[in-house]
């Protein structure tokens, strides 16, 4: 068996005049030709700049005792030296090919720059080439796929059409950074087994993801990283069913799913205080407090056209009790940001109602509406932009108990409670939204969606962005404050996983309809609808 | 997942935004065709505006058309006739908006000749002028953004170099480059429009501070564009540094560049008075001058309705450029209707 990498003793750094910044702290890396090896960690734990380092383009300054690629030893490597192995040697795939092709140029064009003729015009033989290339990552119609530019194709097309240009060349190893992170559960099925058929044909493949579950089918060989070090390493089975390092286990345990239903995903904050072997099994959650008789939204009938397009919403109807979460799922442009919106009153249905506590809400002046908004609340996907760059935290959160006339001393002491009651703390009063985590701002997002008393908390997406391992904090946070408060929440989510795990009832949506609806136990247990199925099928699931 | 969205064009100032209406479902050369549309709407405007400020203006239309010159009954009889000043005011516009389609922009009683031919014989050397500066505009920013983005010490001193170009008057400029070039080392001709090489002074006094500006935008745009991932993707299949930056980067930078470029290109006329003055050129600069110094209202309208229809054609070209350059502009509408 030829080794395709050999590193000992790898260390990675981006040095400034005072600190050396250690990334990476002496790791070892061994890939064989044929293997397919998995990196796991969540952000920030050096995975990404350790498979960007094997192609020369971390920016970062490496060491190594021993640092080989098929055979050539890279330390001495200058510039001229890597671009000869880059797309020859080692092709690279990242996530989200919206941004990582080159959204002014057509897919020709980019195929022709992977083989290595670059111009505004493509060569006969290298069109030749692309066709055969594309169908050979399963996208149908080549020659129409050639003409077009990366945002007119759909997110599946466009990520095969990345690992495409990454393949041109024949590279021995392909390295596939988060290849599916953006991706909606049944096009991310879809990459895997393209990437599994590749594994199939005997090709070496190198997986980076912060997601276990996504590796887990995949890897033969699993590396688990966490601040620059590699914790744990070993075949997947053994990884996935006897993890030895703790962290492994968080990791593992962090995977929201039907198992995981009524328990923690994250270790207690106060880890240290508690024995040993609690840390080994789930906490319970706190038990919700959902009160039937209570309706506190009813929509009925919902209808949504944009121009003269298809209804993007087709009569969906829904009602949501006191304490209770209600799961909106589907995938990319199913409709389910609309209802959203629709609930928020931000777009008015063209047929429908929408009551809020049994009073009517849709189709009401927003000065009608004024009064009753600080009862409804948004969580949305990107904390970032829903945050003012200029507010400090204390103003980001302060500013929606305004709306609820609470000023002054008080707001300051309700801001800090609400802060404490996200782990924050009232050390983060003058911190700005960019100086915070993902999971912090999240945190964040949710302490001041939270903190005027809500009765409906309308979440959009809120976890999608963030690394399973923050995803787990976050959304046990979100489950132990709507337990305590016995606030009703509508959940929208493209991941079955996080449904499963969080809410009661659920709304699967396609294409604008409801095309299953019930408790989630039992749509998920014994699906009706096809495309129900489909999504189930879609999961990755650890064994 | 629905919250994202093509975020990596910054909403273009004035220029761009200035597109009046969009239309729904449509190919490249309706687009286009509706950009040229809202171009001439807004030079009728232009011209209507003219026609209602010579109205407006105090005092008699004979004598704001006069000028300085000495008031004949010959004269002032001529002007009655070519305004048709004794005809409803209606009729009036219309006579004058038939004129100017034609091409003609009365007559200065001030320098005894037609407007257009006195623009037309002066629009060339202007013309020359503007497109050798822009020229030495784009050489000069591309080479700059090109050589120095996301490297720490030469673009600390491109962005010295085009500091001083930028504050530094192209008047002033203009001398330097005579002392050196024509004076001292005797390459060049101090002055006059003959050859070519009267030229490259002018172009390069008006040129330099104007490509760096554009520099400073284009660079900016480059090391935005490198940061971006698919830099890292293109630079995976292989690629060199200069081939990424000269075929990926620079279309992204451009995108900017180009709404700056086409105003500071309309602001070049203005640019070109200092400019032909110290080189001693002729010039629409020079004219406009005399024209406004002498009242010669005949000239100054014909200017200003020249002027619109310059700032018009820049900012449909860019409109234009931004589809071509930019395929996901093309399907806006589109996106729109879904």
């Amino acid at each position: 068996m030829t080794t395709l990498v050999d590193i000992r003793n790898l260390t990675i750094a981006f040095p400034n005049r005072l600190q050396d910044n250690r990334v990476v702290h002496g790791i070892d890396l061994t890939i064989h030709e044929g293997e397919t090896v998995a990196l796991v960690g969540e952000s920030g734990s050096g995975k990404s700049v350790t498979a960007r380092t094997l192609i020369g383009l971390s920016g970062a300054v490496v060491g190594a005792s021993r640092f080989e690629i098929a055979g050539d030893d890279v330390l001495g490597f200058r510039e001229r030296d890597w671009r000869r192995l880059r797309g020859t040697k080692i092709g690279f795939v990242l996530q989200d090919a919206l941004v990582s092709l080159d959204p002014l140029r057509r897919v020709s064009q980019q195929l022709a720059d992977a083989f290595g003729h670059p111009g505004y015009f493509v060569r006969r033989d290298v069109r030749e080439d692309s066709r055969a290339l594309l169908r050979s990552v399963g996208i149908p119609d080549p020659e129409r796929r050639l003409l077009q530019y990366p945002h007119q194709l759909s997110g599946g097309l466009r990520q095969r059409a990345l690992i495409a240009t990454a393949i041109a060349r024949q590279p021995s190893l392909l390295i596939a950074d988060e290849p599916t992170t953006a991706l909606d559960a049944t096009v991310q099925k879809q990459i895997l087994d393209l990437l599994a058929e590749r594994k199939q044909a005997g090709h070496t493949l190198l997986l980076i993801s912060h997601d276990l579950a996504v590796v887990a089918r995949l890897a033969d060989r699993v590396l688990v990283m966490k601040h620059g070090q590699i914790v744990e390493e070993g075949p997947t089975k053994q990884i996935l069913s006897k993890p030895a390092h703790p962290y492994t286990r968080q990791l593992l345990d962090a995977v929201p799913s039907a198992a995981s239903r009524g328990f923690r995903l994250s270790p207690a904050t106060d880890q240290a205080a508690l024995p040993t072997e609690a840390v080994e099994r789930r906490l319970p959650l706190p038990p919700k407090r959902i009160d039937a008789a209570q309706t506190v939204l009813s929509a009925s009938g919902l209808m949504k056209r944009y121009g003269g397009g298809a209804a993007v919403v087709n009569n969906v109807s829904f009602d949501l009790a006191a304490g209770e979460a209600l799961g909106i799922v589907g995938e990319s442009g199913s409709g389910k940001t609309t209802v959203a919106k629709i609930v928020l009153g931000l777009v008015e249905p063209d047929s429908g109602t929408v009551l809020v506590d049994g009073q009517p809400w849709s189709h009401r002046s927003e000065a009608e509406r004024q009064s009753r908004r600080a009862s409804m609340q948004l969580i949305a996907q990107d904390a970032l932009s829903s945050f003012d760059p200029r507010y400090t935290v204390e103003k980001i959160v302060g500013e929606s108990l305004d709306t609820v006339g609470v000023f002054g001393s008080e707001r300051r002491r309700r801001v800090i409670q609400v802060l404490d009651g996200v782990r924050l703390g009232a050390s983060f009063l003058d911190r700005y939204p960019r100086e915070l985590s993902g999971g912090q701002r999240q945190r964040v997002a949710i302490g001041r969606a939270f903190a005027p008393r809500p009765k409906l908390l309308i979440a959009d997406e809120p976890v999608s962005a963030l690394d399973v391992s923050v995803q787990a904090q976050v959304l046990d946070l979100l489950a132990e404050l709507q337990a305590a408060s016995g606030t009703a929440l509508l959940f929208i989510s493209h991941d079955l996983g996080v449904i499963h795990h969080l809410t009661d009832r659920v709304l699967v949506m396609k294409d604008g309809r409801v095309v299953e609806t019930g408790a989630v136990e039992t749509v998920f247990a014994a699906p009706k609808h096809s495309y129900t199925r489909a999504l189930l099928d879609a999961v990755p699931a650890l064994p | 997942m629905e919250s994202r969205q093509t975020s990596a064009l910054s909403p273009a100032p004035a220029l761009v935004a200035s597109r009046p209406f969009k239309l729904r479902r449509n190919g490249l050369p309706v687009q286009i065709a509706s950009r040229i549309g809202s171009g001439l709407l807004v030079l009728w405007a232009a011209v209507t505006l003219s026609f209602v400020s010579v109205h407006l203006a105090p005092g008699d239309i004979v004598s704001l058309l006069i000028g300085e010159q000495l008031r004949t009954p010959e004269i002032e009889a001529a002007i009655r006739a070519e305004w048709g000043l004794d005809e409803p005011v209606l009729w009036q516009y219309l006579r004058y908006l038939t004129r100017i389609l034609h091409g003609d922009f009365g007559r200065s009683y001030l320098l005894q000749t037609d407007v257009s031919q006195l623009v037309l014989s002066q629009i060339v050397p202007t013309l020359k002028l503007t497109a050798a500066a822009l020229f030495v505009a784009i050489l000069f920013a591309v080479t700059s953004a090109v050589l120095t983005a996301g490297r720490r010490i030469p673009r600390s001193i491109a962005g010295a170099l085009e500091l001083t170009l930028v504050s530094t008057p192209s008047f002033w400029l203009g001398i330097l480059l005579l002392y050196l070039f024509s004076f001292t080392l005797k390459l060049f001709p101090v002055s006059g429009d003959r050859s070519f090489s009267a030229l490259v002074l002018p172009a390069l006094a008006l040129g330099l501070p104007l490509g760096a500006v554009v520099g400073q935008v284009l660079r900016q745009g480059l090391e935005r564009a490198l940061e971006e991932p698919f830099a890292l993707t293109v630079r995976s299949w292989g690629t060199s540094g200069l081939v990424l930056r000269l075929r990926h980067g620079l279309r992204h930078a451009a995108l900017p560049a180009v709404t700056l470029t086409g105003w500071l290109v309309g602001s070049l006329l203005s640019g070109a008075v200092i400019t032909e003055s110290v080189f001693g050129r002729p010039g629409l600069g020079r004219v406009t001058v005399e024209a406004v110094l002498g009242h010669d209202m005949p000239v100054v309208l014909a200017v200003a309705i020249l002027s619109a229809f310059t700032y018009v054609m820049l900012s449909t070209l860019v409109d234009i450029l931004y589809l071509l350059l930019d395929p996901r502009l093309r399907d806006e509408g589109r996106e729109a209707a879904r």
